[in-house]
């Protein structure tokens, strides 16, 4: 089981390292992120800052566009995880192989997520730099960093499973995109509402969740909220393709 | 004839997409050393039938046994003992052969130790022992082939399945393929499906016939060709509208 599983997943990162595709996403990641690791250090480096902290004003800041800009450039990431194996064919050779669908989803959903810790680990880098000038709560970052990979893995297999829908990748990240988007829109929607469904649309979306382990609080109802949410797509994604053998 | 041991028993198979029926009852047995040729005009059921069998697709109802596995209650034995080759090539184009070739031969379930052993074995058996570091994508037809075929015997199943291996290539390489499978026949079954009658006489022991979603003819190629007819008439004569 684990032997098939990291296969599936060695494979898929050692395809994204071969094409640009992945560098590019890093690299603009980077640079993006950076920009808006600058910005607020720079603010805060002003004389008349009112910022509390180094940590809440410059390195929360960050990993919050941090998430939004994942939120942006993942579905590009996600969409050809199954989509791209029906289209050239290779699904029937993993489908011929004794592996069952578990192992080939979870392999590319590990495969995925291990990428996205790679980048996150990059990220981080930044407001480490800070700590060789001043001290950091770290009990802050470190739970910023949790929810970041949280969020991420969340987006990751909500996109492997818009992507075992479709043979082609672009509707797969539309697709993706859509219902991230809705996730995300989802807050807004809830203000002129009752109180009841504005607290159920407000706990639905994706960042509200995530704004607590900015802060610093470190929440088991948040953990869960996107463990299950990323468990949900994971198996949508199992049965999807379980029954496509059966009723094409 | 001496009894040969039993490697793949197809029962009452049969398949639909949506309304559409594509193959129906089929049943048919294959025993070690066969070589067995599918025919049929185009949308008979060749490919579902192959696609089942090999367990990438699965049968509405029926059962498809191999070498004592069931595919649907034990696939991960049964798959173990096939070799598949899909009609559109299962290739990634940006790995070089060697590396598609040891994930292929990972992914079957091959012990670390030997996989480099097989690897080097089923390149030589199909030509490509110097190509090893050569991008698919840069392969020709011919060769992309080759490597297809080369997947599905990476880890010498007892049975190779392959679903119109020749179509698209020269004369030439067309012929290299066939004595590839000449030489393949010696420890594998074979179950081939094409278009080229010629293809069928060169190579199979037995012949299948699939019109329509259903076996028309089942018979040894020595029983059939020493009547009369040849192939291409009976072929035309079963496959009629």
């Amino acid at each position: 089981m684990i032997r098939n599983i990291t296969l599936i997943s060695g494979n898929e990162l050692r395809r994204l390292f071969k094409s640009p595709l992945a560098w590019i996403i890093l690299a603009i990641t980077q640079f993006l992120v950076a920009v808006f690791f600058y910005i607020p250090l720079i603010m805060y480096l002003q004389p008349n800052s009112v910022a509390s902290g180094l940590t809440d004003a410059v390195v929360s800041t960050m990993f919050g566009f941090a998430a939004y800009i994942i939120l942006m450039i993942s579905p590009l990431l996600t969409m050809r995880l199954i989509a791209e194996e029906r289209q050239l064919g290779t699904i029937k050779l993993l489908f011929s192989s004794p592996i069952s669908i578990t192992e080939l989803v979870l392999g590319k959903f590990f495969g995925i997520t291990i990428f996205y810790a790679l980048m996150i680990m990059m990220i981080t880098l930044m407001p480490a730099s800070l700590l060789f000038g001043t001290s950091l709560d770290l009990g802050q970052i470190l739970s910023s960093i949790i929810g970041l990979y949280l969020l991420t893995i969340t987006i990751a297999s909500i996109g492997l499973f818009f992507s075992s829908l479709t043979k082609s990748p672009v509707i797969a990240a539309i697709n993706t995109y859509a219902i991230l988007f809705l996730l995300l829109i989802i807050k807004i929607s809830s203000t002129n509402a009752s109180t009841t469904v504005a607290g159920i649309f407000s706990y639905l979306s994706l960042d509200n969740h995530y704004n607590n382990f900015l802060s610093g609080i470190f929440n088991t109802t948040d953990i869960f909220y996107y463990l299950i949410f990323t468990s949900f797509f994971i198996s949508l994604c199992i049965w999807k393709l379980d029954i496509e053998r059966v009723n094409k | 004839m001496k009894e040969k041991k039993l490697l793949v028993s197809v029962n009452n198979i049969s398949r639909s997409y949506g309304k559409i029926p594509a193959i129906e009852n089929i049943t048919f047995d294959i025993h070690r050393g066969e070589v067995l040729g599918l025919l049929g005009p185009n949308g008979a059921g060749k490919s579902t039938a192959m696609q089942i069998i090999s367990g990438v697709i699965s049968a509405n109802s029926g059962s498809v046994n191999i070498c004592g596995s069931d595919i649907q209650d034990f696939p991960k034995l049964a798959k173990k003992n096939i070799g598949f080759l899909s009609e559109q090539l299962p290739l990634y184009n940006d790995l070089t052969i060697d590396e598609y070739l040891f994930y292929t031969a990972k992914l079957r379930g091959i012990k670390k130790i030997d996989i480099e052993k097989k690897v080097n074995f089923c390149k030589k058996r199909c030509g490509l022992e110097d190509f090893g570091s050569r991008l698919i994508q840069n392969l020709s037809k011919g060769f992309r082939q080759r490597v297809g075929v080369a997947q599905a015997i990476v880890h010498t199943p007892p049975i190779i399945i392959l679903d119109e291996p020749t179509s698209g290539l020269d004369p030439q390489q067309i012929l290299e393929i066939r004595s590839l499978m000449q030489e393949l026949r010696k420890d594998h079954s074979i179950i081939l499906s094409t278009h080229i009658l010629s293809e069928v006489e060169a190579m199979c022991d037995r012949v299948l016939i699939i019109n329509k979603g259903n076996i028309v003819l089942d018979r040894r190629l020595k029983e059939l060709l020493t009547n009369e007819d040849s192939l291409e008439s009976i072929f035309m004569q079963l496959t009629k509208k």
